[in-house]
């Protein structure tokens, strides 16, 4: 039997590869939108891990309405991405720099 | 016990806005800006019934415990309902100047409203989180709605991210509070923490990501980095919209989660929040100096308000909540007409971005100058406005709870405020305009902007209105 602490460890390395993701990448705003979406689902790895533990249903109802937002999340950051790349003609993180002072 | 007609005003709001989206589709381009009106109506009519259905006293819940209609509930769902409608009147000539598609602005907006009274209402932390963000994910549509402008794309796409990486970092916090108490709902999640003392370790790490997480929503300093970008790059009105009845919604999230939840922490929340208080309120004034232009200017104004909305939670007790639902409400209000001005002056050619773009608006317009005055000598917190009671309370709360010193630095800091709201009233008043001509807007919002200023004045001479109606909230 896996013990707790595994999956939490498991859930905690998830989302610091994704906090990672979002800050150490210079290059593509794409993989900023696949880290934001490993770090709900390390978020759903705790919920299924303590839902699991605590014999409770309603982590798991959780992980359901967070699956519900990932998706309309990501279609919100995909439609924006898009109206990016219309009006500047490139994804590049560092090209984001007209707004500052 | 299961009562659905607690929700009756944000289902009827659920339903108005699915019937203004489908019935924009239907209408000729000439009579797009019937969605306003709607929009208005829609308003009003849940206002009303949030009037009609909240309880006299104590709280009731429906849908098994997660959802509450308490005093705190009412009055923030009345004035985040107020607010909207102002902000609506105040941007609807910009929406149709601007050519930003009716339909789409009022229904995003209404969803964002909808999604606010969720989270006020909640009572377990599923509901604030879908609460949360619904009213997120319309606010990252309405910042790209100026399709064919580069800033506003790029202000969405930086809000969209932080946003994400502030929502993912709360879901973590939620999930590990849900793991050391057992529950999602508040009153189970306090109960749980007041037998295990102090809390688990599980629990605090919890709490400090949710924390964090309620920093980014209210844009605290050190994670503020969004706000002025956002401000600046969002088309004006829904820079006027953020700026104003969602930040009582992140007053109400503050308070859902570390009063009713995690009451028993205060003193590992307090440290927290002392931090995000103080960076915030130095951050904001000192950076607000250098901007040059009008909505970064306003921008780094609500990092350092938000920082004394957090002084007043921090000091722990009633009466530090309900001062600092006192000044999330009053500036909300305040920051809608301050915002109204600039749309009011923003024609066509003639667009506000400058601070030397206000250059002589009392001899162009004496009313909005007037107005504008009020407002800003308001924010600077100067007696008889109602932004010096707003932060006289919020401060002796603070001294009440021996944090003299913090109280010392945000009254210093607030005099270094001054400078940045005087030297635009210096504009606006002595010296000479750019252009001559008069400011034109319509007759309503006119009517509304001399209304707003009006309020600013009555309720600093009579704050005991509004002030009562905070207190009964937390039971004083």
């Amino acid at each position: 039997m896996i013990p707790l602490s595994h999956f939490l460890t498991l859930g905690a390395v998830l989302f610091g590869l994704s906090i990672a993701g979002i800050f150490l990448n210079r290059k593509n705003i794409i993989i900023i939108l696949m880290s934001i979406e490993l770090m709900l689902l390390a978020v759903n790895m705790n919920f299924v891990a303590f839902s699991y533990f605590l014999d409770d249903t309603a982590g798991q109802v959780f992980v359901f309405f967070i699956l519900t937002v990932a998706a309309a999340e990501a279609a919100i950051g995909l439609a924006i991405l898009v109206v990016l790349f219309r009006t500047r003609g490139t994804i590049n993180v560092g090209d984001l720099d007209q707004l500052q002072g | 016990m299961d009562n659905l007609g607690l929700a009756a005003p944000e289902m009827f709001l659920l339903c108005a806005i699915c019937l203004i989206l489908v019935g924009d589709l239907f209408v000729t381009e000439a009579r797009k800006p019937l969605a306003y009106g709607l929009s208005q109506i829609a308003l009003l009519v849940t206002l009303i019934l949030t009037w009609w259905i909240s309880p006299e006293t104590g709280a009731v819940t429906a849908f098994g415990g997660s959802f509450i209609m308490d005093q705190m509930a009412a009055v923030c769902k009345s004035w985040i309902l107020v607010v909207s409608m102002g902000v609506f009147l105040y941007s609807r000539d910009f929406v149709n100047s601007h050519k930003i598609t009716n339909g789409e602005y009022y229904t995003l907006a209404l969803s964002g409203v909808l999604g606010m009274m969720i989270m006020v209402s909640s009572s377990t932390m599923l509901t604030l989180y879908l609460g949360l963000e619904l009213l997120s994910l319309s606010l990252y549509a309405m910042v790209a709605l100026k399709r064919t402008d580069e800033r506003s794309a790029e202000a969405a796409m930086k809000y969209f991210v932080l946003g994400a990486l502030a929502s993912g970092a709360l879901l973590y916090g939620i999930s590990m509070i849900y793991g050391a108490t057992g529950s999602l709902h508040f009153d189970e999640i306090a109960i749980a923490l007041s037998a295990s003392g102090e809390g688990s370790t599980a629990a605090m790490f919890g709490l400090a990501f949710l924390v964090v997480g309620i920093a980014f929503k209210f844009g605290a300093a050190p994670f503020h980095m969004w706000v002025p970008d956002v401000y600046e790059g969002a088309p004006t009105s829904v820079a006027l919209y953020i700026s104003a009845a969602p930040k009582i919604a992140a007053f109400a999230l503050a308070i859902r989660f570390l009063v009713d939840g995690l009451e028993t922490a205060h003193n590992s929340w307090q440290g927290m929040l002392i931090v995000l208080s103080v960076l915030s309120i130095v951050i904001g004034n000192v950076v607000a100096l250098a901007q040059v232009s009008i909505k970064r200017m306003l921008a780094y104004s609500t990092i350092s308000h938000v920082g004394f909305i957090l002084l007043g939670l921090l000091s722990g007790s009633e009466q530090g909540y309900s001062a600092a639902m006192f000044y999330a409400i009053t500036y909300s209000f305040t920051s809608l007409g301050a915002f109204g001005v600039i749309l009011a002056m923003d024609r066509m050619g003639v667009s506000v971005n400058l601070l030397t773009d206000l250059r002589g608006l009392f001899r162009r317009s004496p009313t909005y100058a007037c107005v504008m005055g009020i407002l800003l000598v308001s924010m600077t917190g100067v007696p008889p406005t109602v932004g010096f009671y707003a932060k006289l309370a919020v401060l002796s709360a603070a001294v009440k709870a021996d944090l003299t010193w913090l109280a010392l630095i945000a009254v210093i800091f607030s005099v270094v405020g001054a400078f940045y709201y005087l030297r635009v009233i210096k504009y606006m008043f002595f010296d000479e305009p750019v252009e001559p001509q008069p400011v034109l807007a319509a007759m309503d919002v006119h009517v509304g902007l001399a209304i707003n200023g009006a309020a600013i004045l009555f309720f600093g001479l009579f704050p005991g209105l509004i002030m009562a109606a905070c207190a009964a909230a937390f039971g004083l």
